[in-house]
């Protein structure tokens, strides 16, 4: 059970596929709009149920329940080795240009 | 209470009055003969001179930003370019804004527009540097502050650097609704405009530009103060035309010498825009030719009925670069300059290494922004999901690179090249998307066009000859 006046995340589908604008590409067109927005939760509910939650500009929005206390989860990613040789391919045209320059 | 018709059609059909009442400006008073309009007179109807948006910016944390040589950069172009040639690279680092971007200048004066008008809040569709540099401006007015982002593929795969960029709009205290891929975002847009009743601040309103020139201004003082000669060249990242229309206009409101302008874009040629599949295939999320080029076609495609961003007026060239190359010279930046800078802002330093190899070493060369970077914004967390998502990345040359399937990291210096598009070809397309439906127009509409496309009536007419329309006499 997720308490009233939690902090959550909701996501809603906005339209459905048939409802979609035309101009589309085939994949887009074959999948719905969907909203993800952050609130209160208005009532104590379960997580993938329908609910109402106040977001920060006093709306109310509905949507099924997807998280509580969202966090901000992004990181740098996996190391990119290739970021070190690119320092080595422009330091070393450096060098070798002070060289010739001495 | 009457019960309003929310279907995607019903909304899309009351657009025009949802945007006049959201903007606070008539467009319709502006419209002349068959397709023109009064740009300027637009302009100066809202009533800022340079002076007050400086001033206004100041007193928030906006502008005045260093202008920063690039030493150790321009030395890296003098190795590859002929001798005598490799002009001084400076940046306007634009990230010491509030909030992190040149889009702070933009935001501003919308907001300080917003409140002056009594709106009790602002809302932005964006997904990119804007929506934080929105939230900040409403912060320190006090205003209420929504932003609309495309964010997601119909997975829940989110783009690293939008991801960041909302948490960002939400630390700044703003609500962020987030939208699986496709344009019908403006949906949603409308909608909550419509329920709220808050100013839109568009990234295209008049506000929107004009906070912009004061940038294009500083960037002359900046160069005179450091070097005692205005630019020669001026490189601006190019996607829906704000930034290099407003740096342009500031620039003549300072200066007469005639300064090259140059349009720089990341090339995303093949992946489209509006694709729930292609969305995570990109590893930038703007200033890229998916934007750059329809806004350079059709600038009233924007949220507003007539765009102020009109980059045609202004461009004198337009050049791309490839992913591979903006990410190796903001890598660059980082280890020879000591700025670490987020990469989308670096697209027109990649430009600009290109083309300060044509110039000569005492000329000047101005990239004028920088954006902050942190996790997700950052080149690293861009490469890591790009890989992630099988994209092969690998030493070559940057031209083999196909958006989508490859990012190529220039294996030596030489293979940096900005490439240029054929601007006549751009202008003639221009003209004739907007002939399209006529079968008369006016001697005033053949003047507008030469205009928008900073062209002559001679180029004009003969297009106009060549598709069969009357002139009114």
């Amino acid at each position: 059970m997720i308490k009233k006046d939690s902090w959550v995340l909701i996501e809603k589908e906005i339209l459905s596929p048939n409802e979609r604008s035309n101009n589309l590409p085939e994949e887009t067109k074959k999948v719905p709009l969907i909203m993800w927005v952050k609130g209160y939760l208005l009532n104590d509910s379960n997580l993938n149920e329908i609910v109402k939650v106040k977001t920060l500009t006093g709306r109310i929005e509905s949507g099924k329940l997807k998280q509580v206390n969202p966090a901000y989860m992004h990181t740098y990613g996996e190391f990119i080795p290739e970021l070190l040789k690119i320092d080595q391919i422009v330091k070393s045209e450096l060098k070798d240009g002070d060289d010739n320059d001495g | 209470m009457i019960m309003m018709d929310n279907s995607y059609n019903a909304v899309m059909a009351r657009k025009n009055n949802i945007m006049r009442k959201s903007v606070g400006i008539d467009y319709d008073k502006y419209e002349q003969d068959y397709l023109s309009f009064d740009y300027e007179k637009m302009l100066k109807d809202c009533n800022f001179s340079l002076s007050e948006i400086k001033k206004i910016q100041l007193e928030n944390g906006v502008g005045n930003t260093p202008l920063k040589e690039c030493k150790n950069i321009t030395k890296l172009a003098r190795k590859v370019a002929k001798k005598g040639y490799g002009a001084r690279i400076f940046i306007k680092d634009e990230a010491l804004n509030d909030s992190g971007s040149f889009k702070a200048r933009r935001a501003s004066i919308s907001c300080y527009q917003a409140k002056k008008l009594g709106y009790k809040g602002v809302i932005a569709a964006t997904s990119g540097n804007y929506g934080a540099a929105v939230a900040s401006q409403a912060a320190k007015y006090g205003l209420k502050c929504i932003i609309v982002q495309e964010c997601y593929d119909s997975q829940g795969i989110g783009q690293p650097e939008i991801i960041e960029k909302a948490r960002a709009c939400e630390a700044y205290g703003a609500e962020v609704v987030q939208l699986s891929v496709g344009p019908e975002l403006f949906y949603k847009f409308l909608l909550l405009l419509e329920e709220t009743e808050y100013f839109n601040a568009s990234l295209y309103t008049p506000y929107g530009i004009m906070g912009i020139e004061s940038l294009g201004a500083e960037l002359v003082e900046d160069s005179i103060n450091l070097t005692g000669k205005e630019p020669d060249m001026v490189v601006v990242t190019n996607a829906g035309g704000g930034n290099l229309t407003g740096t342009a206009r500031g620039i003549k409101k300072v200066t007469d010498k005639n300064i090259e302008i140059v349009g720089s874009s990341v090339n995303l040629k093949g992946l489209h825009m509006a694709s729930d599949t292609d969305f995570n295939k990109k590893s930038f999320t703007t200033g890229h030719t998916g934007f750059g080029i329809p806004f350079i076609m059709n600038p009233d495609r924007s949220d507003v009925p007539r765009s102020a961003a009109r980059a045609l007026r202004y461009i004198d060239r337009y050049v791309t670069v490839n992913q591979g190359e903006v990410f190796f010279i903001t890598e660059a930046l980082a280890v020879l300059e000591g700025i670490e800078r987020g990469p989308a802002g670096n697209t027109s330093l990649a430009a600009a290494f290109s083309l300060a190899q044509e110039l000569k070493e005492d000329q000047i060369i101005v990239v004028q922004e920088t954006e902050y970077t942190s996790a997700g914004k950052h080149h690293q967390a861009q490469l890591a999901f790009a890989r992630k998502n099988g994209i092969n990345i690998y030493f070559g040359n940057p031209q083999e690179e196909i958006p989508g399937k490859s990012i190529v990291f220039p294996d030596n210096i030489r293979k940096i090249k900005a490439k240029d598009l054929n601007l006549e070809t751009i202008k003639r397309k221009y003209i004739i998307n907007h002939l399209n439906g006529y079968k008369t127009i006016s001697r005033k509409d053949i003047e507008f066009l030469a205009i928008e496309t900073n062209s002559s009536a001679k180029f004009v007419k003969e297009i106009v000859q060549k598709n069969n329309i009357k002139v009114e006499e």
